[in-house]
């Protein structure tokens, strides 16, 4: 038959709907499996905590879904009141894949503590974290996620993450939607960037101010600086500010108002 | 008439155009699954002092053609939670068996069916997120009401790629533009949910899906709604929208034929 209807000579010039199988152009996925939830991120670590900050906004395009959905987690405690914690994570960007891997990385301490009778040290936990995000390099965690804690010395510990995994010890790191307002902030304010010791050389040879821990209240004020001016400039920062605070004697959660406009 | 017996019967191009074979591909990747079909629109919820009140209307579209105007996309889980379906309905009828076997299957344990409605929603969200990440989504937004652990009252929505989010107030879609705003006006953050009744949460949807029927082409002005309260819930599905007022349509101008 086929043959028939291929036949050069034949007089019928009008074409008609499925007179063979054709070779259709291959359609392509209209299905796109990431949305940006929005929001910022933040933490700063000092000689004794960390702080891990973030506004509790949600958004989708233009639209504001809830202004009430915080992504700093407690790690590794009670799952309702997430009491015994001694590890904080904060994801940002797209949220269902956030809380994916805040609750793998939550059954993963679990775990451990359970086979090892011992809590797993944040430096372990870091490093499983990028195993994590590694493991999906291929179909990625669309989060920008920041880990933070105490190490084996006491001192605040702070590790940020890129969607596979790649991972670095810091002393203060900002994700999300605001973070290219807020890191270059702390690049000055915390680690002292273009800051230099006034009279200490001749001219423009001026000694640069040293980095060094930052005493608590100081730390505070600077996040809730960071994110007041974030909220300023970022339409999809703001509502609430979601601050954790980790220290020898445990997590301590505040929430401070933010514009809402 | 054409001479080949292949072609009777058969769609001529010059009438009917070239058939679009990308939906009839044998090989490849499947597609279907990849855009919905016949859709629901806008589901409407908000919290008051003690309850849950939800709505949509009873319009199922297929593109922008009105083609099941009697199809109800609130469903009662168990005798604790409803589910407000946007999206497709097929999936919609997929997740309400899953949904109902679940019920089943809890019925027959000691203590009956114990889950609530947060239990339901982290439930649908894993459900969904699932289908996401296997490329094979259930393409629809939801509202789960009902109550939490606690016996709070409990609203929050779960969509298609599995994003979660709760607030007092809540609408899929369409709704999401037009009814938010209206909520978020008549009761403003710092009221709290306490200082809402039952009656005034109703009216509000009322009002919330008028203005849907006013301006989304894809809505109808019959709706089904649900008041969940610690009583029960409270389901009417044949409701119809009350007092209309088409007067602003004539003052519409810069469409049509008209030329001033």
């Amino acid at each position: 038959m086929t043959s028939l209807m291929d036949h050069p000579s034949r007089g019928e010039t009008i074409g008609y709907s499925f007179s063979q199988p054709t070779a259709a152009p291959v359609k392509e996925h209209s299905f796109y499996p990431y949305t940006d939830n929005g929001g910022s991120t933040l933490g700063i670590t000092g000689s004794d905590f960390a702080i891990l900050a973030g506004d509790t906004r949600s958004t989708s395009g233009y639209n504001i879904n809830s202004r009430m959905v915080p992504k700093v987690f407690k790690i590794g405690g009670d799952d309702e009141t997430g009491e015994g914690a001694h590890i904080l994570l904060s994801v940002v960007g797209f949220a269902a894949d956030g809380n994916a891997l805040k609750e793998r990385l939550d059954t993963v301490v679990k775990m451990y503590k359970y086979q090892h009778g011992k809590s797993m040290s944040v430096g372990a936990c870091a490093q499983r974290l990028s195993t994590i995000l590694y493991q999906k390099r291929f179909f990625p965690y669309y989060v920008h996620a920041i880990l933070a804690g105490l190490d084996e010395e006491g001192k605040g510990a702070l590790y940020s993450y890129d969607p596979v995994g790649s991972y670095e010890r810091e002393q203060c790191r900002a994700a999300g939607a605001a973070s290219s307002l807020i890191m270059p902030f702390l690049d000055n304010q915390v680690n002292f960037k273009n800051q230099y010791i006034p009279g200490s050389g001749e001219g423009h040879a001026l000694e640069p101010k040293k980095a060094e821990p930052l005493p608590q209240e100081t730390v505070k004020q600077l996040v809730r600086d960071a994110f007041t001016s974030a909220v300023e400039r970022h339409i999809e920062v703001g509502d609430h500010l979601q601050v954790m605070i980790i220290t020898k004697d445990g997590v301590e959660e505040v929430y401070h108002p933010l514009k809402k406009d | 008439m054409n001479h080949f017996p292949e072609a009777w019967g058969r769609p001529r191009d010059d009438v009917y155009g070239a058939y679009n074979h990308s939906y009839l591909q044998t090989s490849g990747p499947k597609t279907h699954t990849m855009s919905p079909a016949v859709t629901g629109t806008s589901v409407v919820g908000i919290k008051f002092n003690g309850g849950v009140a939800l709505a949509t209307d009873n319009l199922a579209s297929y593109g922008s053609l009105a083609r099941f105007t009697d199809v109800k996309r609130l469903r009662v889980f168990g005798n604790q939670a409803v589910v407000g379906f946007g999206g497709d309905v097929s999936d919609m009828q997929y997740i309400d068996r899953l949904l109902e076997s679940i019920d089943i299957r809890e019925n027959y344990s000691t203590h009956g069916n114990m889950l609530n409605a947060k239990n339901l929603h982290t439930y649908l969200a894993k459900v969904f997120y699932k289908r996401r990440s296997e490329f094979n989504p259930l393409w629809n937004h939801v509202l789960v009401a009902g109550f939490d652990g606690e016996g709070k009252p409990f609203l929050s929505s779960a969509d298609l790629l599995g994003t979660t989010f709760s607030a007092p107030h809540l609408a899929t879609g369409f709704g999401a533009h037009l009814a938010v705003p209206i909520l978020r006006r008549l009761f403003p953050d710092e009221k709290p949910i306490e200082e809402v009744t039952r009656e005034q949460a109703v009216s509000a949807l009322k009002d919330c899906l008028k203005v849907l029927f006013y301006r989304d082409a894809r809505s109808l002005d019959k709706y089904s709604i649900a008041v969940i309260t610690q009583e029960g819930i409270d389901l009417k599905e044949d409701e119809q929208l009350e007092s209309q007022s088409w007067a602003f349509a004539e003052r519409i101008k810069g469409y049509g034929a008209q030329t001033n």
